[in-house]
């Protein structure tokens, strides 16, 4: 086992990026994710890997279409305001089908809102976010170690499905120090395969064209329909979830992120006081695990959806359950934070007298 | 007892937020008599950046937007064109002019929209954590530049008056600074030709001010101003890059 | 055990640096600890304070509503931390630089002159030093000796004479009470 060391999430981050072969990074200074920016320009530069500090949100997105083209890994990341910006760069790319990594340090919203921890980004994140019919695929760490391992996961999945994929953090994830464990061998960007549709110059081959139109009659029809089935199957493999304690409880806590960090304790609260409360904590947001919950409304009858926001997560959860058991919900909007005695009393206002 | 100096009207009570030896604060107290003086205070709407300065519609004595960072000029054309009556300044910092809305000014300037533009030069994103800007010195450190910046790989800093007087739509530009208070005194004097200008329909007037940022620079006030005229000023010229009033005598 | 501590003072006090090393004394000793700074705009005005959970469980949230232990340099923080304290707490303070007397009877209350300290060990920077020292000796939180490898792991760049001098200063806080 490697050393652990002390690290705030976004340098971890960072960390787990360049472990991933990542060598391009472009982006926009905003809180709370500026340590990003801040150690990449340092990192970048002892590594011989390319940072840019654009202009814009809109200026990094479009760079990073051009680096993924090429073939290459390519990051930036922001926090809510500059993920708004870049919805129109994430479109054509998700249209161009070109794998490239967000990340989304999410801050209170709407608007310039705060610099405070949230997950309002929620339906942004899984809902496509821009215009046109697409998906990105959405991972939700909840510690400084998935953030130094998610960026491999993410281009692992992008690069399969030729598709964005994004991490959805927050503020209090980026700030904060936890221990980390350096836990996979850094991948040397050399020994990643040539990407057979990158942009390389044609010399000895076809030339290729990446782009997101095809104004042909009925073509985009096509191509969009060819999408619709990489999504289902990205949607049939790649749910990731985990659960504790649910085989016998009576109430499941469905949470991500922050707050699912927060509930565990809760959970463990409420199974000291003979409550049979479990937790399902989502780690893939697009696609969103429906099956487990499916499986499960069948025979737990109350959730609890905890998030910071005044509820986006809750119409998934609904959906997936088919409004077959009774769903409560918990939220802290615009930068709140829930603590567990706060979860904990609402599971008692659930399950009264039911231990 | 008579009061000889106090908080002008065009100034809230609200107690405002910048750092020791911040330039803002300097600025926005000019701004705030000349919105008496000119008597303008009730017919103007003040749009704050994003930025240290984005609590300035707290700050400023009469209505006020606060839009997206680097927006600015499009939303002061938005109000503008609709209230001719009115006036619209846009204050703004590097990052939020130079950076992210590069785009809306040069736009603004070429349509030479009639409103008065301040823009707030300190060389530093300052709001964020002292990050390098595109007015960042060559040279000059920063928490993106830490060995300071690197022209090969992070390219020149923007000179806003003279890019932006190379158009053919400005109405009025000038560089000046408040790091003494003969150059504060100046920059009175050219924002107040800014709004006149306004007030006479004469189109874009923008007034550069090289401002003081103690705590992105990581040094003291008293260091700062020194900074300011010795090495900034060197880099940042004072002066009147643009005057078509001089043509029309 | 869950222990939840916030140090809070003026920005250059080495607030931030008190607690990544008593996060890091923590990991150190194989418990489960995060650190969480205040961070942004709030640190114009030139505050600054800081959450540290030191724990036998994972660490559910890294925001510290209300702490056990709290570290306070200066006036402000007084004001603002002592009424968050949970009751049978404890709240250290540097009474050099702080001239109000805590009000809280329901709390254990540890005054300190971690200034005059400092300086007669020859640098007043150290005080928060001399404030961890009596702080993990009160609470039995940490070990003094982890207390200085974890220094260590947070002054990468420090002369071998800083860190012997940051020792004393955790021993000599160590040795008050
Ligand atoms: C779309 C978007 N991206 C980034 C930010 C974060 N941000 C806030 S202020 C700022 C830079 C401000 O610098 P400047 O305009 O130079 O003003 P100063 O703070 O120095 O006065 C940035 C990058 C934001 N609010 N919105
Ligand atoms: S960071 Fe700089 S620009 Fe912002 S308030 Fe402080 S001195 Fe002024």
């Amino acid at each position: 086992m490697a050393e652990k060391k002390l690290m705030y999430g976004n340098h971890a981050m960072v960390e787990g990026v360049i472990a991933a072969g990542c060598r391009f990074f472009a982006g926009y200074p905003i809180t709370p994710q500026n340590e990003i920016p801040e150690l990449m320009s340092i990192r970048m530069n002892e590594i011989g890997g390319v940072f840019v500090q654009t202009e814009s949100e809109i200026s990094a997105i479009n760079m990073l279409f051009g680096a993924a083209a090429a073939g290459k890994r390519a990051m930036t990341s922001s926090s809510s305001p500059g993920i708004s910006l870049m919805q129109e760069g994430i479109s054509y790319i998700a249209g161009a089908d070109i794998p490239v990594l967000v990340v989304n340090v999410v801050r209170g919203g709407p608007g310039l809102g705060n610099i405070a921890p949230s997950q309002s980004d929620y339906y942004q994140a899984t809902r496509g976010g821009g215009h046109g019919d697409y998906f990105t695929i959405t991972l939700a760490p909840n510690s400084a170690q998935d953030l130094y391992e998610f960026p491999r996961l993410a281009f692992e999945l992008a690069e399969k499905y030729r598709n964005p994929a994004l991490i959805l953090a927050d503020g209090l994830l980026g700030q904060m120090m936890e221990p980390v464990e350096f836990s996979s061998k850094p991948i040397d960007p050399k020994s990643l395969p040539e990407k057979e549709w990158a942009l390389c110059g044609c010399k000895g081959r076809e030339r290729r064209v990446v782009r997101s139109y095809d104004l042909k009659a009925g073509k985009l029809e096509v191509l969009n329909l060819r999408r619709a089935e990489k999504y289902a199957k990205i949607i049939n493999k790649e749910q990731r979830f985990k659960t504790e304690y649910c085989d016998d409880a009576d109430l499941v806590i469905v949470a991500y992120g922050t707050c699912s960090r927060v509930s565990d304790a809760a959970v463990k609260m409420a199974r000291d006081k003979g409550f049979k409360v479990g937790l399902l904590r989502l780690i893939t947001l697009w696609p969103f695990p429906m099956d487990v919950l499916g499986d499960m409304a069948k025979k737990v009858d109350n959730f609890l959806v905890v998030e910071m926001s005044n509820g986006q997560m809750i119409d998934d959860v609904k959906l997936a359950t088919e409004c077959r058991s009774r769903i409560y919900f918990h939220g802290r909007p615009g930068g709140g934070v829930p603590t567990p005695p706060e979860i904990y009393k609402r599971i008692e206002e659930v399950l009264g007298g039911a231990r | 007892m008579k009061m000889i100096f106090g908080r002008p009207l065009g100034l809230t009570e609200t107690l405002q937020r910048y750092c020791p030896g911040c330039g803002h604060g300097i600025v926005h107290r000019i701004i705030g008599e000349l919105l008496v003086k000119l008597d303008i205070r009730e017919r103007t709407i003040g749009i704050a950046p994003v930025g240290c300065s984005v609590f300035a519609d707290e700050y400023f004595n009469c209505d006020m937007i606060q839009p997206p960072h680097g927006r600015g000029p499009a939303i002061a054309t938005g109000l503008k064109r609709t209230r001719p009556e009115c006036i619209v300044f846009s204050y703004q910092g590097d990052g939020d002019l130079a950076a992210m809305g590069t785009a809306e000014i040069i736009h603004a300037a070429a349509r030479s929209e009639n409103i008065t533009v301040i823009f707030i030069n300190n060389a530093i994103f300052g709001m964020t954590g002292g990050q390098m800007a595109p007015t960042t010195l060559p040279g000059m450190k920063s928490t993106t530049s830490v060995k300071g910046r690197d022209i090969g790989k992070q390219g020149f800093p923007i000179k806003v008056c003279e890019m932006l007087a190379s158009l053919d739509g400005p109405y009025y530009l000038e560089r000046c600074a408040v790091d003494t208070p003969r150059n504060v005194i100046r920059t009175e004097k050219a924002l107040k030709t800014a709004f006149a200008n306004q007030i006479s329909n004469k189109g874009f007037s923008m007034v550069e001010i090289l401002s003081m940022c103690p705590t992105g620079w990581g040094q003291t006030p008293v260091q700062a101003k020194k900074w300011l005229g010795e090495v900034m000023a060197e880099y940042y010229p004072l002066g009147v890059f643009r005057d078509l009033s001089k043509e029309e005598k | 055990m869950t222990k939840e501590i916030i140090i809070s003072g003026f920005g250059g006090q080495g607030i931030v640096s008190s607690g990544i090393i008593l996060a890091y004394a923590g990991l150190i000793e194989d418990k489960h600890v995060t650190f969480f700074p205040s961070y942004g705009a709030e640190m114009r005005g030139g505050t600054a304070n800081c959450s540290v959970v030191v724990s036998g469980e994972p660490v559910a949230s890294p925001i510290v509503a209300n702490p056990d232990i709290v570290v306070i340099m200066n006036e402000p923080s007084l004001t603002r931390f002592e009424p968050t304290i949970k009751p049978g707490g404890m709240l250290l303070y540097n009474k050099t630089l702080i001239k109000s007397q805590p009000q809280r009877k329901d709390i254990a209350v540890v005054s300190i002159e971690a200034n005059v300290i400092a300086e007669e060990l020859g640098q007043a920077r150290i005080a928060n030093m001399v404030m961890l020292g009596v702080m993990i000796k009160k609470t039995k939180l940490l070990n003094l000796e982890t207390l200085k490898k974890a220094q260590r792991k947070r002054f990468v760049k420090a002369n071998d004479e800083q860190l012997a001098l940051n020792d004393k200063a955790l021993e000599k806080g160590y040795g008050l009470l």
